[in-house]
């Protein structure tokens, strides 16, 4: 019926679809630990146990499916105010969680893999006096009795183009109760004709299960809107019960006394079509069936529209769609782009005015275009700041200390790209703040603190980056513990002077680590380098602030996309570079005779501010002189304003961001390439970089003629 | 590396460095380009000549004259870059090879291909694969990834960063 290969992308799907609700399970429990008696919680969490169940088991997750079921049976009891909420609930409903997520990547024939260390203590939980009621009362109403159901169940033609399979549901419905399923094949077509992806039977089931009408919908709650499904309750064989769901042939007829039920009795049992069977035995006329069939159809034409209507309401306001997708859009966006700029050089070029209003106009729409592809990239960083109240909670209570983790801005949006990379140093810095940090609870209360410690995420847009602050209110750096240990690893001489800022930025040097005994948490010199490389990778930044005592502040500075930034291209000789627009500030010009008057300091004066300046053409040791009027293109670096000398500055450039590759990896102070629009490549500025680079070269520079002096004055 | 290695008939594209012929596996060989804009990299070694635009992907290009320790001469209609795949680090990268002129394509097999001397290539050995003879003509056979190697180009990363602290 279906290629295996369906069947696989069937299951993939099922495996992401499981990862969200378990993501959205384990805030869902977390924040049931805050509040417990927060009913919509319980809800949240048993339906996300409920629809892991269910469509495991439709996929073909037997081993998921059975697991869930008994986790979502004592959520159920939870549900039902049968059970309290413990944390010892919680704890093992996060173990079953986990449990879960691990069968989800282990091979399927793997699933039966127990869960039995998890789900043992999870049945002890259940009060004795609620496990007596019945396990079975999964879905409220009717249950307890047994109950007789008819089911027809009439999958519609494309049911298998939709990924279900509907011997799967006859098989789940088996396992409420006795059941007998009658399949017709009389819409089936001859061989010549089939189309193996429709589905041509349908069935007629009869189910006696004391689970309730509810259980029995379940079965079929995934394919509900693509099946024609009557469920009806039929009491003591044959009796009817009096909700129905939509009126049957035969009722109606008895409603309007063409038949009896003793005849409708003897009918019922054969398993067919009470219509036909009716007119073969002549009980009534065709013509009366006729019109109970038009009855018949008019409800469910009537519950068809609502269903519908249903439907629509319902209609998601997001899709799905594969990364890769996605992936691929933005890379066409950027030659777009990237012809787009060829264009708008050719007509500047050729000084047509009907080419220059179509270039000016695909410049509008590429950029237009470039904006909503990135913003369709853009993912708030919420989620993965869930993942880490997990993460606090489990850490915490490993090393025996009580801390709250706080979150802020969690709607703040990043390129998904960087978010996901942004995971695993993020997890870092925050083991880092809990196992080095925070100190135990008898130390906090010692020096005065809450025996709580805090730890504080906080994400906000600053211009085209975003910082992202992990705070946290533990002993803070020690600045001269760093120091000593840097001299120590031969990081940095004893005579080096280092500013503060620079003392806590030697952490992030390759083999170091201050704490004194190495847990399995965090410790072992390997970490903040590796959080540094990743940041680095993202062409981001990390700021460390710290005050003894009272807590430290990392401060992650990320570009919002790495794909297209807005760029100012300049000049430099016969050399293009791209600097980063969202940091320029201003464009001022320095003519040579000024420059020459500064007594060789770099230094400039904008409308009475003194700004320091950076010679490019010096720092890039690029041959030839400049012009007689420079360009410095004044940027906010951390703060500050720093200038950077171009001989001339070209304009505006979108700029599509390629790598400089392997090769290149580790230039300092560029951060990638461009193409321009006559096809040469020019290089994107890192300004952070290359100011920092500046700076450190100042240092030496002034720490060299420092020892010359203290030389000199030994002498004297 | 050793002569050992080359046991079949294989396709070579060979080059000019000066008056000296070199060759490449062909396979290792992507394409050839015309001599282009190269926009230099900042802080930087001489044989690094830069980077090209191909197609849209940025590529460094690697001066071969200055490389090997010739001197640099102009740039001519015959100048060309070879687009080269090395294997970098277990990883494929594509690299241009600037060289002074792009010969032919030959076979060579392996009987007319010698181990390189030890002394008198004025290149390092283990860039050397073997030396072929062809037209009574000595043809250095090139071991790209170990032109290319990690370590060669580490000697980029040496002088290009500035370590901070």
């Amino acid at each position: 019926m279906r290629d295996m290969s369906s069947a696989d992308k069937h299951k993939e799907t099922y495996r992401e679809e499981a990862y969200e609700l378990l993501a959205d399970l384990e805030v869902a429990l977390l924040e049931l630990e805050k509040s417990p008696d927060n009913g919509e919680l319980i809800g949240r969490a048993f339906r996300d146990l409920h629809t892991i169940k269910g469509s495991g088991a439709m996929f073909g997750f037997e081993g998921i499916a059975a697991f869930t079921h008994e986790v979502e049976t004592v959520f159920d009891l939870v549900r039902d105010g049968r059970m309290p909420v413990t944390k010892d609930l919680i704890d093992l409903t996060l173990s079953a969680r986990d449990h879960i997520r691990n069968l989800l990547d282990l091979p399927e024939t793997d699933h039966n893999a127990a869960g039995g260390e998890i789900l043992t203590p999870l049945r002890k939980l259940v009060p004795r006096d609620a496990e007596e009621t019945g396990t079975g009362d999964s879905a409220s109403g009717h249950a307890g009795d047994n109950m007789t159901y008819r089911i027809q169940f009439r999958p519609g033609p494309d049911i298998f183009k939709k990924g279900i399979n509907p011997s799967l549901l006859l098989n789940e419905l088996r396992t409420l109760g006795p059941c007998r399923a009658l399949a017709y094949t009389d819409s089936i077509p001859k061989l010549n004709s089939i189309d193996p992806e429709t589905c041509y039977t349908y069935w007629d089931i009869m189910l006696t299960t004391d689970k309730g009408i509810n259980a029995v919908k379940d079965v079929f709650i995934f394919v509900e809107e693509d099946c024609k499904l009557i469920i009806e309750e039929i009491c003591d064989a044959g009796k009817f019960g009096e909700k129905f769901a939509d009126k049957k042939v035969g009722e109606i007829l008895i409603e309007r006394g063409f038949v009896t039920q003793g005849d409708l009795a003897s009918v019922l049992g054969q398993q067919r079509r009470i219509g036909e069977m009716l007119i073969e035995t002549n009980m009534v006329s065709p013509r009366k069936v006729e019109a109970a069939l038009a009855e018949q159809q008019h409800i469910r034409e009537i519950r068809q529209k609502e269903q519908q209507n249903d439907h629509q309401a319902d209609t998601p306001s997001s899709i799905r769609v594969a990364s890769g997708k996605l992936d691929s859009l933005v890379n066409l966006v950027g030659e777009m782009v990237t012809v787009q700029a060829r264009l708008s050089r050719l007509s500047a070029f050729k000084n047509d005015p009907v080419l220059l209003s179509v270039a000016e106009e695909v410049e509008r729409l590429t950029g237009e275009l470039r904006d909503q592809t990135m913003s369709i990239r853009m993912l708030p960083i919420g989620t993965t700041f869930s993942k880490f109240k997990r993460l606090v909670r489990d850490l915490s209570k490993e090393l025996g200390k009580e801390i709250e983790l706080t979150t802020e801005g969690a709607e703040t949006e990043l390129d998904k790209t960087v978010i996901e990379k942004l995971n695993d140093p993020m997890v870092h810095l925050i083991r880092n703040c809990i196992d080095h940090a925070i100190e135990p609870p008898d130390i906090r209360s010692a020096v005065g603190k809450p025996a709580q410690g805090m730890v504080h995420l906080s994400a906000r847009h600053s211009g085209a980056y975003v910082l992202i602050e992990i705070i946290d209110d533990g002993a803070g750096l020690d600045a001269d513990a760093i120091r000593a240990k840097a001299i120590e690893k031969g990081l940095i001489t004893p005579d080096d002077e280092l500013t503060e800022k620079e003392i806590y930025s030697l952490i992030l040097a390759p083999g170091f680590s201050t704490a004194k005994t190495v847990t399995n948490v965090s410790g072992r010199g390997v970490g903040m380098d590796v959080v540094k490389r990743a940041i680095d990778n993202l062409r981001g930044s990390i700021g460390i602030s710290s005050q003894k005592g009272i807590g430290t502040t990392i401060t992650l500075k990320l570009p919002l996309t790495l794909a297209i930034i807005e760029g100012l291209l300049v000049n430099i000789g016969k050399e293009y570079f791209v600097l980063p627009l969202a940091v320029v500030e201003e464009c001022v010009e320095l003519a040579r005779q000024d420059a020459a008057n500064a007594h060789g300091r770099h230094l400039a004066n904008v409308r009475g501010q003194i700004v320091p300046y950076i010679r490019l053409r010096e720092q890039f040791i690029i041959q030839g002189e400049g012009p007689e009027i420079e360009q410095i293109v004044i940027a906010g670096v951390e703060g500050h304003r720093v200038g950077f000398v171009v001989d001339s500055v070209v304009g505006e450039h979108q700029t599509v961001i390629k790598t400089l590759g392997r090769i290149y990896k580790d230039i300092d102070g560029i951060s990638g390439a461009t193409i321009l629009g006559d096809g040469t490549v020019a290089l994107i500025l890192d300004i952070q970089r290359l100011t920092e680079i500046a700076e450190h070269e100042e240092m030496k520079a002034q720490a060299g003629s420092k020892k010359l002096q203290s030389l000199k004055e030994g002498d004297n | 590396m050793s002569v050992a290695e080359i046991l079949e008939t294989t396709q070579y594209l060979t080059f000019k460095l000066e008056d000296e012929v070199f060759a490449l596996d062909i396979a290792k060989v992507r394409e050839v380009l015309e001599y282009t804009t190269v926009t230099k990299v900042p802080r930087t070694p001489d044989f690094m000549c830069g980077v090209i635009n191909l197609r849209g992907g940025v590529v460094p290009v690697v001066n071969m004259r200055l490389k090997f320790g010739m001197p640099d001469a102009e740039k001519t209609v015959n100048t060309c870059i070879i687009i080269v795949e090395v294997n970098l680090d277990g990883e494929t990268t594509v690299l241009g090879a600037l060289a002074d002129s792009v010969q032919e394509v030959m076979d060579l097999e392996p009987d007319r291909i010698e181990p390189a001397p030890k002394i008198g290539t004025r290149l390092r050995t283990d860039f050397i694969k073997g030396m072929g003879k062809h037209d009574n003509k000595f043809i250095m056979i090139l071991d790209i990834d170990k032109v290319f190697s990690a370590d060669e180009m580490a000697m980029v990363q040496d002088t290009g960063a500035s370590a901070l602290i």
